[in-house]
């Protein structure tokens, strides 16, 4: 079990050395030569207006807590998931209440109007 | 240990062999020979990924009755290799205000969450981790290509970057629900989590037989993570100009566009491991090393069903493509969950008996035909009445 988080730690080490060599490859063979009508913020031709850190639309913390329920909940149905073959079907419909439950409260979301993007 | 049943891990014996023979100790030697044999697995994945830029760019030219490629070598298949010559000695442009580290960083990560997938991506029998939390891993990795997403967005200092960025978020947020329940659905038909795993149990028959709507689910949603078209969004160039990657030029820019190839031919790969039997095929228990073969020839078939969709559909608007998430596909996934767990329990008789097996596999495969047209048939007539509802006065017009 542990020797396989070592060859994903390996996995990870040459999986960041590779992209990097590539950049830095390039970082060493390319000319730089900037300017400051080259440097400028690509946006439409016009120069750029405002600050470019805009806020986040209130609306996604409604969308992200949802998904953070449902992404919760995942966690809780995966063993359930993998020993459902030895666990009957008692277990097949304690699971479908579960999941009821949280359709009921996704149903609750969408009849308050929670789920339409503007 | 045989090397024909097992070349992996008798190259790994004989490397580690060669490393003790230097006076190393066998530990150091068996983690050292490890990081030679991934060093050339991702090599080997590199090249592979220059080939699928030159496969990408064919598929799109026959879709749009062009040739493509065809000047350097035979087929075009020396241009990718120009390609990526001319990206590396482009010049690396900083664009005003940008943040350095993250700016740099963001490109890596994306290749990085890529590569990692392909430690548990089941190439062979006896290649690809079989870790106990295989299915998982790969939803955790896969939402890393989005944290690069993020990084790219915010550091480029360019709203459209940004914009781009957020609805990245926006997608992932919700395109993953639907797709850790269709893949809930080979661990509850294999009773395990780990991908090799679940290839091996589908040895009787594919899940696609068993499972074909936990298939449609797993290829919309993997179309949405992927950001291709239609769900490409976040860098649709009718509004957006490029999305994240809007300020990033030469090999980074290049590797952007590399590791989103390399990630759509993974989950090519995941689509047949998932649904298609992996590495599974005739005479394959004789010669293990014949699974690399089909593994690849399926994943190249999904590769191709990803480009297929990409170049059919027209992009769709970024409110539809929320409203056909949380309003169709996650609820009608968990329903889908609910009733292939149900079915599997009341088929399971049938699984463990001799002989029955194919009643089991019928009724899987029939009942998902069912709840498939169940569902046609609710869409139908909602449909039909929103359109009585929007357009009813016009079509009562045109009538008479």
């Amino acid at each position: 079990m542990q020797t396989e988080w070592i060859y994903i730690g390996l996995f990870l080490i040459v999986g960041i050395i590779i992209p990097a060599a590539a950049i830095i490859l390039a970082a060493v063979l390319s000319p730089y030569k900037p300017n400051p009508i080259k440097d400028s913020t690509y946006e439409c031709g016009i120069e750029t207006v405002g600050s470019n850190w805009v806020q986040f639309k209130a609306q996604y913390y409604i969308f992200a807590l949802v998904f953070l329920v449902f992404d919760v909940e995942t966690v809780f149905l995966f063993p359930w998931a993998m020993t459902l073959n030895q666990l009957g079907l008692f277990a097949v419909v304690e699971g479908i209440i579960f999941i009821g439950i949280l359709l009921a409260g996704l149903a609750y979301t969408w009849r308050k109007g929670m789920l339409e993007w503007a | 240990m045989d090397f024909w049943t097992d070349p992996v891990e008798a190259a790994g014996e004989w490397l580690s062999g060669i490393f003790v023979g230097w006076g190393m100790n066998a530990d150091a030697a068996h983690v050292l020979a490890a990081f030679v044999g991934i060093l050339v697995l991702i090599s080997v994945v590199m090249v592979l990924d220059i080939f699928l830029v030159w496969t990408e760019r064919k598929i799109v030219a026959r879709f749009q009755d062009r040739i493509g490629p065809n000047r350097l070598g035979p087929f075009g298949l020396v241009q990718p290799f120009a390609d990526i010559i001319k990206l590396i000695i482009k010049e690396n442009i900083y664009p005003v205000g940008v943040d350095k580290i993250v700016y740099n960083l963001a490109p890596i990560i994306m290749m990085t969450s890529v590569l990692l997938l392909w430690a548990v991506l089941p190439l062979t029998e006896f290649l690809g981790l079989d870790l106990n939390v295989g299915v998982l891993y790969l939803i955790g990795v896969g939402a890393l290509g989005t944290l690069s997403i993020i990084m790219a967005g915010w550091s480029s200092n360019n709203k459209y970057a940004l914009l781009g960025a957020f609805r990245q978020v926006a997608v992932m947020i919700s395109y993953e629900i639907p797709m850790v329940v269709a893949l809930l659905i080979p661990t509850i038909l294999s009773g395990s989590m780990g991908i090799n795993s679940i290839v091996a149990a589908q040895e009787s028959s594919w899940y696609i037989v068993l499972a074909p709507l936990a298939f449609l689910l797993f290829l919309i949603s993997a179309t949405a993570e992927l950001g291709r078209a239609p769900f490409d969004l976040t860098e649709a160039e009718s509004e957006l100009i490029a999305g994240h990657h809007i300020e990033y030029s030469g090999m980074k820019f290049g590797l952007f566009y590399a590791s989103e190839l390399l990630h759509t031919f993974t989950f090519g790969g995941f689509i047949a491991a998932f649904f298609f039997g992996g590495w599974q095929g005739p005479w394959v228990s004789e010669i293990p090393a014949l699974g690399l073969l089909y593994f690849l020839a399926k994943a190249t078939v999904g590769y191709w069903l990803f480009g297929w969709i990409k170049y059919t559909m027209p992009r769709i608007r970024i409110d539809k493509m929320m409203d056909l998430n949380w309003k169709f596909l996650v609820p009608f996934s968990f329903v889908l969950l609910m009733y292939v767990a149900l079915m599997n329990a009341l088929l399971a008789g049938f699984r463990a008996t001799e002989g029955a097996m194919w009643i089991y596999t019928w009724g899987m495969f029939l009942s998902n035909i069912l709840l498939g047209w169940i569902t046609l048939e609710i869409l139908r007539r909602r449909a039909h009445g929103e359109r009585v509802k929007v357009e009813g006065a016009v079509v009562e017009a045109g009538h008479h």
